[in-house]
């Protein structure tokens, strides 16, 4: 694992590797394994992505009762053609929806970095697969530059709501997104770091304050931006956009901001969103039940 | 840290922590005390006792100690399932001390066969798990490497014997702890191994005198 994307980079430039390449090699190495063998878990950690979006049951709701049965709300706008947003966006919309929602019904799903934020890559990677029929093989490479960035925020920040708010959860999916984004449409291992850092400072400073404490309550739509994000993030970087802050240093930035950040927005279930009156009644109300 | 720990787990929702850290949580349990259990007291700490519920935590402890993995998608209907394999627990509030990480549960196991263990363990994030205290005695492992627990006399020489006969069968030793219940009473040697230790091996040790029990944990 890596701690540092420029290592990557200068290691990808030296060995006129692909980015996804060098990451797989280091974690073929630290477990011992062949490439080969790595890249094919990597496979079936995609195909169980894919299944965690089939699996989708609007019929479901979360045993709060506060999640259920919105990604179908998506679906029959989009059936009616009626979406701001155009269909494509529509399909990542819905998916981010349909595999989050899935998670706080207790159906299986791919954490990634978190179970929290397991909508974001799914939504963007599946979707970006129907639409420009990439192999699964280059899903699977995909993943590793993913994970190739998530390992570097792990590194350097952090990848759980309790230490660095939700900017390490949605914000590190959509940074870890965006990267394998770039990677699909060409981007070299620069650009990848690029889209990166250009998301991960959109949603700096987010808050970690699920409403009682639940996976559910902002969290399953949370996955939406955070996915729409890491798309306009690698649009950016593609047109040429460069982020003037280094990626690294934008992963150092998150660290500091989550050290800094009160206790109550840190997956407490005390402040923010949790804290609001309506927020507090639901939590009595759930406590009620138990 | 590996990709597989960023992308991944493969696991039930709703959260890494409090639902596939539970399921390992009684996971580790099943499996260091060898046998199906019978009865099961579960003691939830913290975070795990505030939102456990709704995060299927309990639930997910159950299915863990009947040996049901964070992939497997009957983990929300683990009580029916211990009901039908006679197993019977008791989930409780319990508090374990400010010191303790938040994601914690206590778990006193009786096995089929009689067998009793109690232990303390933490999710600390991702899935992945610590535990933290075996019958009383300090102790610090995931479970993820292959990890031999020896319960030995409290008296000079066993560690030596013990690293000798990992020696001889090629077993390195990724980390050794050592810790006692007191001066002369009995110590508990914790040893995460880069390689699975031979049954051979396993059986040469417990036939040592002064030896009062050894646990083996195959790797994930």
């Amino acid at each position: 694992m890596y701690d540092s994307v420029d290592e990557i980079i200068r290691l990808s430039e030296e060995k006129k590797k692909s980015f996804w390449e060098i990451v797989a090699e280091d974690d073929a190495r630290a477990q011992d394994i062949s490439e080969e063998e790595d890249i094919r878990r990597m496979l079936s950690t995609y195909q169980a992505m894919r299944e965690s979006d089939l699996s989708y049951d609007p019929n479901l709701h979360s045993t709060s009762g506060l999640v259920g049965a919105e990604a179908q709300k998506i679906s029959d706008r989009r059936a009616r053609k009626e979406m701001i947003c155009g269909d494509f966006i529509g399909s990542v919309m819905e998916r981010a929806l349909r595999v989050a929602e899935s998670n706080a019904c207790m159906k299986k799903i791919v954490a990634a970095p978190t179970a929290g934020s397991c909508g974001v890559m799914p939504a963007v990677l599946l979707s970006l697969q129907e639409k420009y029929g990439y192999s699964d093989e280059k899903m699977a490479q995909a993943l590793f530059v993913a994970g190739g960035i998530g390992g570097v925020i792990a590194c350097r920040a952090s990848l759980a709501g309790a230490e660095g708010g939700c900017q390490a959860e949605i914000g590190a999916a959509s940074a870890m997104t965006a990267g394998a984004a770039v990677y699909l449409q060409g981007g070299t291992a620069r650009q990848i770091a690029n889209a990166a850092a250009l998301a991960l400072k959109s949603l700096l400073g987010l808050s970690c304050d699920p409403v009682a404490g639940l996976v559910e309550v902002p969290c399953v739509k949370r996955n939406v931006i955070g996915a729409v994000n890491a798309l306009t993030s690698a649009d950016m970087t593609m047109a040429g956009i460069e982020s003037k802050i280094p990626p690294d240093e934008v992963f150092d930035a998150m660290g500091s901001i989550g050290r800094n950040m009160d206790e109550s927005i840190r997956e407490t279930g005390i402040g923010g969103l949790a804290g609001t009156p309506t927020g507090r009644k639901i939590r009595s109300r759930i406590r009620g039940m138990e | 840290m590996l990709i597989s720990d960023i992308i991944g787990p493969v696991m039930v929702g709703p959260s890494s922590s409090h639902t596939a850290g539970a399921v390992r949580i009684g996971n580790i349990g099943l499996r260091l005390l060898g046998t199906k259990v019978e009865r099961a007291d579960i003691g939830l700490h913290g975070s795990f006792l505030a939102t456990g519920r709704g995060h299927g935590t309990d639930k997910a402890i159950v299915a863990g100690l009947l040996g049901i993995a964070v992939d497997d998608e009957r983990i929300p209907e683990s009580f029916e399932i211990a009901g039908e394999q006679g197993m019977n627990f008791d989930i409780h509030g319990v508090d374990l001390g400010p010191d303790l990480h938040p994601n914690s549960a206590r778990l006193i196991l009786t096995g089929t066969n009689g067998k009793k263990i109690e232990l303390i363990a933490s999710s600390i994030g991702g899935g992945r798990i610590r535990v933290n205290e075996i019958d009383g005695i300090q102790v610090n492992f995931s479970g993820e490497l292959p990890t031999l627990i020896v319960h030995n006399e409290d008296k000079p020489g066993y560690v030596a014997e013990v690293t000798s006969i990992l020696e001889a069968e090629s077993v390195n030793i990724a980390t050794l702890q050592l810790n006692r219940s007191k001066r002369g009473g009995y110590a508990v040697m914790v040893i995460e191994c880069d390689q699975e230790v031979p049954k051979d091996a396993i059986r040469h040790l417990e036939s040592l005198e002064g030896v009062l029990r050894v646990t083996y944990i195959a790797g994930e």
